[in-house]
C-alpha cells in the first residue's frame, strides 16, 4: 500500500474543507471498496478523511412523505429500517441481495454509490491496459474475458459495469443525491449521478472531487410492495449480479398506470429503461406487454465475446420482475 | 472414564485451540527478528526479463534486501537438484530470466514490515522480451503428447473394434471440465530461519518430510540440516503436497538477509505458482446391448500441463475399474500451455473422470430406457475389470440400495421436465463415487509419561481433517484407555516419519503405525518390569502380562495390576517410549483396493433465469472402518460441498492475451456459499476392509468429491431435459 495520511472529520464542513484543500484526498466510508483498491494499488490517495463520525448516519422522514438516507447510514441499517421496508421494500431487497452481511454492516450508503467497477482488468494493476485506471492505455476487456461486462451504453474505450445492487433500486425510485462542496449544497437527480463511459471512463459520476455526499433522498413512492428486485448471479449469495432488474408497477383495472424499470449488471451506470416504461403505460398488465417492453429495453444492446447471454437474460429478468411486482393488483 | 473405541465420534482434540486462536499456523509463529518477504510475480506468460529496476524499491522505507534473477544466490543444477515429483517440483527460483507463465515468481522483496515490503514490491519495474504464449487448449490437441508420467498413456483391454461393432446402442460425447485453483483458507506460508548451517522452516504443508528433502536437495545441503515444523495446515487439498517456489525462496532470502524471513502468499498468488486442477477434454464412447450390457468403453482424455513440467490429471483411471465390460480402452494426453504447473487437487482424475463417465452412464440409461441404478447393477464389476484382481472389499450394491431408500429414489420421474413448482423445475439424479485406497509406510511413537498421560507422536500432518484426534483415538483404543488421557503430537521432522497427506492415505498409513507403536510401548513396559527386581512381575514371562486401562497386570490376576506410572518411576522417572511402524504387506498386492459410494441429488432449476440449486444430497459410502464417525463424515460432507462448486461454479479464467488468471480473488473465483447448499445426508456402511489394512479403514478425504458432480448434473438434466456437458453449469449455459 502507498503511504497516506489519515484524519477524522467530525462535521460536514470540515470534511469538505479537508477534501478541497488536501492533495489527492479521499473520503473514507466503510472502506470496503476503497481500502481494497488501495491494497491493490489501484487507488493511491495521499490523504484519507474518515467521515464515519459525521452526523450523517440517520434515516429520517421527509415532509413530502419521502425518506432521507444519511450518507454514512450503514447498508445493513438501511435495509432493516422499518420505513425502508414498508415504503421501499425493493430498496431493502436490493441491498440484501448484495455482498455479505459483514460487508453490509460496514458499507455506507454514500460509499455504495461510489463503489467502482469489478472489471478484472481494472482491479489488477498487472494489466497494462485499462482506460479507467490509466487513461489512454486502452481497454483489455474488449478483447479479453468479458463475461461480466456491459451490453448497453458501452464505448470503444470502456465496457465496464457499475456493480451496485442498491443503486439499481435507487435509479428506479428516482432518488436524488444531496451533496455539499466548497460552494454549498446541490441536488443531483439519480439519473444524472452516474455517467456513461464515453471516452472518459475514469470520470464515473457527476460528483466533483471536492464534494461530499450528505444524503440520498427518496421521493414519496406509489409502489411500495408493488415492486421487486430480481438478481441473477452465479451463486445463490455473495456474487455480483450478472443481470439485475428493479421493477415497480401500478396497475389499475388491469392496465398499467405507471411503471419503473432499472437494470444492473448491464451498463456503466444503473440503467433506466425509459422507452420501455413509456411503452407500457396504458397497456394491459400481462406477459405480452412485459415481453414487448423487454424487447425494447434491449434493442440497442451490443454484446462482446463472452457476454451475449446477458441480452436474453436481461429480457427474461424484466418479464419476471414485472410479473412479480404486479402481483395480484387488479 | 471408559476406554476409547474406534469409530466413536469424539470431537476434534484441536478444536478448542482452533476456535480460540491458540492453534498456530505457519505464518503465526513468533520468530525473533523476522523480516517480511513479498514475492513479485511476472505479468507476462512467455518470454524473458530484460531488465528489473529495483532502484526506487531499494531506497523505500524498511527495505532489507531484494532478490532478483541478477543477484539471487546460485543454486546447484540451476535450482533443479530437488526435482522429484510429487514432493519436489520444477521451481522458479530466480536462477534464470526466463518466464514460463503469468504470475511466476521473479523477485523477492524483504522488508521490516509487510506494508513496507508490498510498497517496495510495487515500486519495482520490469521490462520483458515478450513471446507469444501458448494458451489455446483445443488448438494443442494435434500436438498433444502422453507425458513422462506414471500413468500409462494408452491402455486397452479386449478386442476394441469387436466391442464397438457388437454394440446395439452408443453414447458418444465430449465432456469438459475447467481449470481450477485450490483455495484453502490459509494461503501457503513459510518462515525460514538459519542458525549457522541449520535451517528451520515453519511451513504450511501436507508433507513435512517432502519439504525437508526437497529444500535440502535444492539448496545442496545435507538433509539433516533442515527441520520442518507444521502443527496445523489450514487446508491443502493437494496444493500443499509439493514444495513450491516460495518455500525455497524464503530460505534463500533468509540466507541473504542474515535473519529469518517470512513469506505468505497473497490470495492472487494462489493462482499459478502453487498448482491447480488442469482443464480436461474427455471423449467417452459407450457401446451397449439393448438390455444395457456394456460391450465397450472408450475414454480419451486431454488435460493441460505447463511448459516446464508434465502433470497428468488421470481422468480415465476410474473408467478402468468401475464397470465390467469386455473392452475398456483409455488414453491420456497432455497439452502444454503457458500457465503454472497444475497439480493434485482433491481426487485428481476421479473428480473430473467420474463426472464424465457417470454422466455418460446416465445418457446410456436414458437410451436403453433403464433405471440408472439398474444399468449400473447390470454392469457391476465383481473383480477389477482391467487388473483382474479381486477387490479388497466392495459393498457398492449396499450403497446403491441404502442410498436409494434414504433418498426416496423410487419416487423419481424418469422423464425429464416432469416435476414443476411454480417457476422451478425439479430433478433427481444419481451417480457412483469411487476413489482408490492408498497407504504407505509410516512410523509413530507412543510414550508413557510420568504424570499418567500418554503421548502419541508421528511426523504427519493434520489438514483440518482430524489426524490429531484419530491418532489419540487409535492409541487410546489400543491401550484400553480413555481418549482424554492421550495427547497427540505431529508436524515436526524430528518425529518418526509419516508420509505425504495426499491420496487420502494419512489415516490408513498412520493409524496402523500408531497401533504398532502402542503395542511396542506396552511390550517395553513389560520388558522393563520383568527385568526389574523391584517389580512384582520380576522374572515372569511376557505373555503372562497384559495392559489395559492404564494398568499392567497378570492375566491370571487382572484385579491386582499396577499403574504404568509406577513403571515409569522404577525407570528412574524416565518416560517409557517405543516406536512402531507399519507398511502395506505384500498380500495387499493381491487386491485391487478402492472405496465406493452412491450419490443422489435433488435440484431445482429456474430455466428462465438459468439458475440451478442443489436442494439435497444423499450419499452412502463404503470406505471401510470409520475411525471417527464425526471427522470422517465431515470429510465426506466437505467433498460433497466441493462437488457442488465443481459442477456449478468453479472456474479459473485465463486472459487469452496475457495468460493471466483474471478472476484471481475470492470475490470472483466462486466456491459454494451456505445458501448454495441444501440438506446433505451422509452415511457410511462401516464394514472393515482387513484385506487393506489392520484397522480396516480406507481413507475418506477424497471420495466425497467423486461422482457427486455427475449426480447433480444428471439431476439437472432430469429437471430440464437439457444436457450441459461443459462444467461449470452456470446460468448462461442453462438458461432456456
Ligand atoms: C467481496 C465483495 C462483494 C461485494 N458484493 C457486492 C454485491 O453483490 N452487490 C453490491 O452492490 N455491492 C457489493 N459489494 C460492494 C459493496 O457494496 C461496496 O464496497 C460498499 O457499498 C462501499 O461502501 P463503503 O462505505 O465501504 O465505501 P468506501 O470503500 O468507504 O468508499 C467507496 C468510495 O466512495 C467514496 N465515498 C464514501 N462515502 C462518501 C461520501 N459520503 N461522499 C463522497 N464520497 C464518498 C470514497 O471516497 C470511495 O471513493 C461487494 C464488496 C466486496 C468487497
Ligand atoms: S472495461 Fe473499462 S475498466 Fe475494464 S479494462 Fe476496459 S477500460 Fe478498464
Amino acid at each position: 500500500m502507498y503511504p497516506f495520511s489519515f484524519q477524522r472529520a467530525d462535521a460536514a464542513d470540515t470534511a469538505v474543507d479537508a477534501l478541497a484543500h488536501g492533495k489527492n484526498a479521499k473520503l473514507l466510508g466503510g472502506g470496503t471498496n476503497l481500502v481494497d483498491l488501495m491494497k491493490q494499488g489501484v487507488e493511491r490517495p495521499s490523504e484519507l478523511i474518515d467521515i464515519n463520525r459525521l452526523p450523517l448516519a440517520e434515516i429520517t422522514e421527509l415532509p413530502d412523505g419521502g425518506l432521507r438516507l444519511g450518507a454514512t447510514a450503514r447498508n445493513s441499517d438501511t435495509a432493516s429500517h422499518p420505513l425502508v421496508r414498508t415504503r421501499y421494500p425493493m430498496l431493502a431487497q436490493s441491498i440484501l441481495a448484495g455482498a455479505s452481511a459483514q460487508l453490509r454492516n460496514m458499507a455506507t450508503d454514500g460509499g455504495n454509490l461510489l463503489q467502482r467497477t469489478r472489471c478484472y482488468y481494472f482491479y489488477d494493476t498487472a494489466y497494462e491496459q485499462c482506460n479507467k485506471r490509466k487513461p489512454g492505455s486502452g481497454c483489455a476487456a474488449i478483447n479479453g474475458y468479458n463475461r461480466v461486462h456491459g451490453i448497453l451504453g458501452t464505448s470503444a474505450e470502456c465496457i465496464a459495469t457499475h456493480p451496485s445492487d442498491m443503486c439499481v433500486a435507487l435509479a428506479a425510485l428516482d432518488a436524488v443525491v444531496r451533496v455539499r462542496g466548497p460552494r454549498g449544497e446541490r441536488r443531483i437527480p439519480f439519473s444524472e449521478f452516474h455517467r456513461l463511459p464515453g471516452n472518459t471512463p475514469q470520470i464515473e459520476t457527476s460528483l466533483r472531487a471536492d464534494e461530499l455526499i450528505l444524503s440520498i433522498d427518496l421521493p414519496k413512492s406509489p409502489y411500495a410492495e408493488h415492486s421487486h428486485y430480481l438478481k441473477v448471479r452465479d451463486r445463490a449469495s455473495y456474487a455480483f449480479a450478472l443481470v439485475s432488474v428493479a421493477a415497480a408497477i401500478e396497475v389499475e383495472h388491469g392496465s398499467i398506470r405507471s411503471v419503473r424499470i432499472a437494470m444492473g449488471g448491464v451498463a456503466h451506470k444503473p440503467w433506466r429503461a425509459e422507452a420501455a416504461e413509456k411503452l407500457l403505460i396504458g397497456k394491459p398488465a400481462n406477459e405480452g406487454s412485459y415481453r414487448a417492453a423487454a424487447e425494447l429495453a434491449l434493442v440497442n444492446a451490443k454484446t462482446y465475446e463472452h457476454n451475449a447471454f446477458k441480452v436474453p437474460m436481461a429480457k427474461q429478468s424484466i418479464v419476471r420482475a414485472l410479473t412479480i411486482a404486479a402481483g395480484e393488483q387488479a | 472414564m471408559s476406554s476409547a473405541t474406534i469409530g466413536a465420534p469424539y470431537i476434534r482434540l484441536d478444536g478448542r485451540a482452533k476456535v480460540t486462536g491458540a492453534a498456530k499456523y505457519a505464518a503465526e509463529f513468533k520468530v525473533s527478528n523476522v523480516a517480511q518477504g513479498v514475492i513479485v510475480t511476472s505479468t507476462i506468460a512467455n518470454g524473458k526479463i530484460t531488465r528489473i529496476d529495483t532502484t526506487a524499491a531499494e531506497s523505500a522505507p524498511g527495505v532489507v534486501t531484494i532478490l532478483t534473477p541478477s543477484n539471487a544466490p546460485r543454486l546447484p543444477k540451476n535450482g533443479e537438484a530437488g526435482v522429484n515429483p510429487p514432493a519436489g517440483r520444477r521451481l522458479q527460483l530466480l536462477q534464470t530470466a526466463d518466464v514460463h507463465y503469468n504470475n511466476q515468481p521473479i523477485a523477492v522483496v524483504v522488508a521490516e514490515s509487510l506494508e513496507e515490503a508490498y510498497l517496495a514490491a510495487a515500486l519495482i519495474t520490469v521490462r520483458y522480451q515478450v513471446d507469444a504464449p501458448k494458451l489455446d487448449f483445443e488448438a494443442g490437441f494435434a500436438e498433444a503428447h502422453p507425458g513422462k508420467n506414471k500413468v500409462p498413456p494408452m491402455l486397452s483391454e479386449g478386442n476394441v473394434p469387436e466391442g464397438f461393432e457388437s454394440a446395439e446402442v452408443r453414447v458418444d460425447q465430449v465432456y469438459t471440465t475447467p481449470m481450477e485453483n485450490h483455495n484453502p483458507m490459509e494461503p501457503h506460508a513459510t518462515i525460514a530461519a538459519w542458525d549457522g548451517e541449520m535451517l528451520t522452516l515453519h511451513d504450511s504443508t501436507q508433507y513435512i518430510f517432502g519439504v525437508k528433502q526437497s529444500v535440502a536437495k535444492t539448496l545442496g545441503i545435507p538433509n539433516d540440516n533442515v527441520r520442518v515444523l507444521c502443527p496445523f495446515t489450514g487446508g491443502g487439498f493437494g496444493s500443499k503436497g509439493s514444495t513450491w517456489s516460495h518455500v525455497v525462496l524464503a530460505a534463500m532470502a533468509a540466507k541473504v538477509a542474515k535473519r529469518p524471513v517470512k513469506i505468505s502468499l497473497a490470495r492472487s498468488q494462489m493462482f499459478g505458482p502453487v498448482g491447480g486442477r488442469p482443464q480436461t477434454h474427455q471423449h467417452i464412447t459407450l457401446g451397449a446391448k439393448h438390455d444395457g450390457t456394456l460391450t465397450a468403453i472408450r475414454h480419451d482424455c486431454y488435460s493441460h500441463t505447463s511448459m516446464i513440467e508434465d502433470f497428468v490429471e488421470p481422468s480415465s483411471s476410474a473408467t478402468r475399474m468401475l464397470y465390467e465390460a469386455p473392452v475398456i480402452t483409455t488414453s491420456q494426453k497432455l497439452v502444454p500451455l503457458a500457465v503454472g504447473t497444475p497439480t493434485f487437487q482433491r481426487a485428481p482424475g476421479e473428480a473430473t473422470g467420474t463426472f464424465a463417465l457417470e454422466v455418460a452412464m446416465d445418457e446410456l440409461a436414458e437410451q436403453v430406457k433403464m433405471d440408472p441404478i439398474e444399468l449400473r447393477l447390470k454392469n457391476y464389476a465383481e473383480a477389477d475389470p482391467t487388473s483382474h484382481k479381486p477387490f479388497s472389499g466392495k459393498h457398492l450394491r449396499e450403497c446403491y440400495k441404502q442410498g436409494a431408500a434414504t433418498f426416496g429414489w423410487s419416487k423419481r420421474q424418469s422423464a425429464p421436465r416432469s416435476q414443476r413448482e411454480g417457476h422451478l423445475l425439479i430433478g433427481h439424479g444419481m451417480a457412483t463415487a469411487t476413489y482408490p485406497a492408498n497407504r504407505s509406510q509410516a512410523e509413530a511413537a507412543v510414550r508413557f509419561e510420568a504424570n499418567g498421560r500418554v503421548t502419541v507422536i508421528s511426523g504427519t500432518q493434520d489438514l483440518g481433517t482430524g489426524t490429531y484426534t484419530i491418532m489419540a483415538q487409535v492409541a487410546a483404543a489400543t491401550l484400553g484407555m480413555p481418549i482424554d488421557l492421550v495427547d497427540a503430537e505431529l508436524g515436526d521432522t524430528k518425529m518418526p516419519q509419516g508420509p505425504v497427506s495426499g491420496g487420502s492415505q494419512t489415516a490408513a498409513s498412520v493409524t496402523p503405525a500408531v497401533q504398532a507403536a502402542a503395542q511396542q510401548a506396552v511390550l517395553k513396559l513389560v520388558t522393563l518390569e520383568i527385568g526389574n527386581q523391584a517389580s512384582p512381575f520380576h522374572n515372569l514371562q511376557p505373555d503372562e502380562l497384559d495392559f489395559k486401562g492404564g494398568k499392567l497386570f497378570r492375566k491370571a490376576a487382572p484385579e491386582s495390576g499396577i499403574a504404568f506410572t509406577e513403571v515409569v518411576k522404577r525407570n528412574n522417572n524416565q518416560p517409557v517410549e517405543a516406536k512402531g511402524s507399519a507398511e502395506p504387506s505384500e498380500s495387499t498386492e493381491e487386491f485391487s483396493q478402492h472405496s465406493w459410494g452412491a450419490v443422489f441429488a435433488e435440484v431445482s432449476v429456474d430455466e428462465t433465469l438459468g439458475t440451478a440449486r442443489v436442494r439435497r444430497l444423499t450419499a452412502v459410502y463404503d470406505v471401510g472402518t470409520l475411525l471417527n464417525e464425526r471427522t470422517a463424515k465431515s470429510q465426506l460432507i466437505g467433498g460433497l460441498v466441493w462437488a457442488t462448486g465443481l459442477v456449478l461454479e468453479e472456474e479459473t479464467h485465463i486472459d487469452k492475451v496475457t495468460g493471466r488468471p483474471v478472476n484471481n480473488n475470492l470475490a470472483e473465483y466462486h466456491v459454494p456459499v451456505n445458501l448454495d447448499l441444501g440438506d446433505i445426508d451422509v452415511a457410511a456402511l462401516n464394514i472393515p476392509d482387513k484385506n487393506f489394512e489392520p484397522l480396516g479403514a480406507r481413507g475418506v478425504g477424497e471420495i466425497g468429491i467423486t461422482g457427486a458432480a455427475a449426480a447433480i448434473a444428471n439431476a439437472i438434466y432430469n429437471a430440464v431435459g437439457k444436457r450441459v456437458r461443459e462444467l461449470p453449469i452456470t446460468p448462461d449455459k442453462l438458461m432456456a
